[in-house]
């Protein structure tokens, strides 16, 4: 499937005519042999492939489909089709597996047939977005420098500050990018510019930072563009795709606490005119488990996807919006554990409370609220969330007796 | 992304337009569209979409923009 797709972009580029075969230079940049090379008439003035870059202890990544030799050495070809591994890993990374530790070697990579006139893209070293980009390249020849950002996306890690000015100096100078390009330019991705200084990269490694768009599939249009980016590529999007895809993670992050306040609530539910009753704990402890849970999906899933169709732009008073009436269906389904009014009321308060919590959480995933909102946010729901969360497990063990 | 709006009146944001030299690289960095280049010089027209992402503030040539935010 991969090798079919590699070979359909092959004859579909026009530096690789088949009668060219691999082995045209392009102003001093040679490319050199990919891998087993199939039916192109092979030449014998260059006989590298992809063995002569295997070395004792590494292993060549399943997206390098050869390398190109350089001034500067010699530099992997990534491909632009994405493999059934690279899309099992990123279905695993969305919903929270080893999301942290999702890396690419930063340094400098190719893609298509790159010439000294070529753009150098400069990217994270997140697996997700390194994979985002070329994904979008198919057909471009270009550069890719990929800064050392531990593994965090460009915008998170511009406003960590591991997306720098330092950085992307270093990586410039590390990569010998002088001797790759002729022009002395870099398209840094815009939401980059949190964390580098367009001036002093240019003061410190003589490299002018271009703007580029936000996101990488306006990348071909931009560049065939004249590097210029509309108003609508300069603009973040938060689509109802783009939030529900969030919340898996948004989810998994909840599910550490939500254990511990399993545990707590099947104490809690004991509780009642026998001191401690197991059974009351069961059968209590689940509907009030129950209860979190309809707060959880209410807060993590159902606020985000729906974010623009909810009422109030403060996140907290959304969840309470969506807790509210998501919560009364399911606790009708638990009705007959719920010892009775108060106890219901207790449970729908609990649920709302905890919807109000987990959709506050999500403003630290949007690219549209502002640290002093939703620290103004904070400030106000934390202390009414947790007098609610008081009140409901006083009227829950009330409700026992 | 209009019907996507935080709270208002809570951003730090602050643009000193007299120190401004048109340069327009804040509208070119800012991705929720809050400067406009008016008379060649910066000029905020939507404050309230402003997110403190600092974009802004980190390449302005000459320190005319700044943002405060707290921890969050």
């Amino acid at each position: 499937m991969e090798k079919q797709e590699s070979a359909f972009l092959k004859t579909d580029s026009r530096a690789r005519d088949s009668k060219e075969g691999y082995n045209i230079s392009t102003s001093g940049v040679k490319i050199m042999a990919s891998m087993p090379v199939e039916d192109q008439g092979c030449s014998s003035e260059s006989r590298d492939s992809e063995s002569d870059h295997e070395r004792p202890g590494y292993r060549i990544c399943s997206y390098v489909e050869r390398f190109i030799d350089t001034d500067a050495g010699p530099i992997p070809v990534v491909t632009t089709a994405l493999g059934r591994r690279d899309l099992l890993s990123t279905f695993a990374v969305r919903c929270g597996v080893n999301r942290h530790n999702y890396t690419v070697t930063p340094g400098l990579y190719a893609v298509g047939e790159p010439d000294k006139t070529s753009e150098v893209l400069v990217t994270s070293n997140f697996k997700l977005t390194f994979d985002h980009l070329r994904k979008e390249l198919a057909g471009v020849s270009a550069w890719i420098l990929v800064l050392d950002t531990r593994g965090i996306n460009v915008w998170c890690a511009a406003s960590k500050g591991t997306f720098s000015t330092a950085e992307l100096v270093k990586r410039i100078q590390a990569s010998s990018l002088e001797k790759i390009v002729d022009h002395k330019r870099v398209v840094v991705p815009q939401l980059g510019a949190t964390g580098v200084a367009a001036r002093e990269v240019k003061n410190r490694s003589g490299f002018r930072v271009v703007y580029g768009p936000i996101r990488a599939r306006d990348i071909r249009s931009f560049l065939r563009n004249d590097k210029k980016a509309d108003k609508e590529m300069r603009q973040v999007s938060f689509t109802m795709y783009e939030r529900f895809i969030l919340t898996p993670v948004e989810i998994q992050m909840m599910l550490k606490p939500a254990l511990v306040t399993v545990l707590l609530l099947f104490v809690i539910s004991g509780f009642g005119p026998g001191i401690f009753s197991v059974a009351g704990s069961w059968q209590r402890g689940m509907a009030s488990v129950i209860a979190l849970a309809a707060g959880i999906v209410s807060g993590a899933f159902v606020t985000p996807v729906l974010l623009p169709f909810i009422p109030s732009k403060i996140f907290a008073l959304k969840g309470i919006i969506t807790g509210a009436i998501l919560s009364v269906p399911v606790l009708a389904l638990v009705q007959s554990s719920a010892s009775g009014a108060a106890g219901l009321a207790a449970l729908w308060l609990f649920s709302v409370t905890v919807s109000s919590y987990t959709a506050m959480n999500f403003t630290g995933a949007t690219p549209f609220t502002s640290p002093s909102g939703v620290e103004k946010e904070m400030k106000r729901f934390i202390p009414v969330q947790s007098v609610c969360i008081l009140i409901s497990l006083g009227v829950w063990i009330y409700s026992a007796f | 992304m209009d019907n996507l709006r935080y709270l208002d009146d809570v951003t730090t944001l602050v643009l000193d337009r007299e120190s401004c030299i048109g340069c327009s690289l804040c509208t070119e960095v800012c991705p929720r569209g809050v400067f406009q280049m008016k008379d060649g010089r910066a000029s905020v027209v939507d404050a309230d979409a402003c997110m403190e992402c600092g974009a802004c503030v980190n390449n302005c040539p000459v320190n005319a923009v700044s943002v405060t935010p707290g921890v969050g």
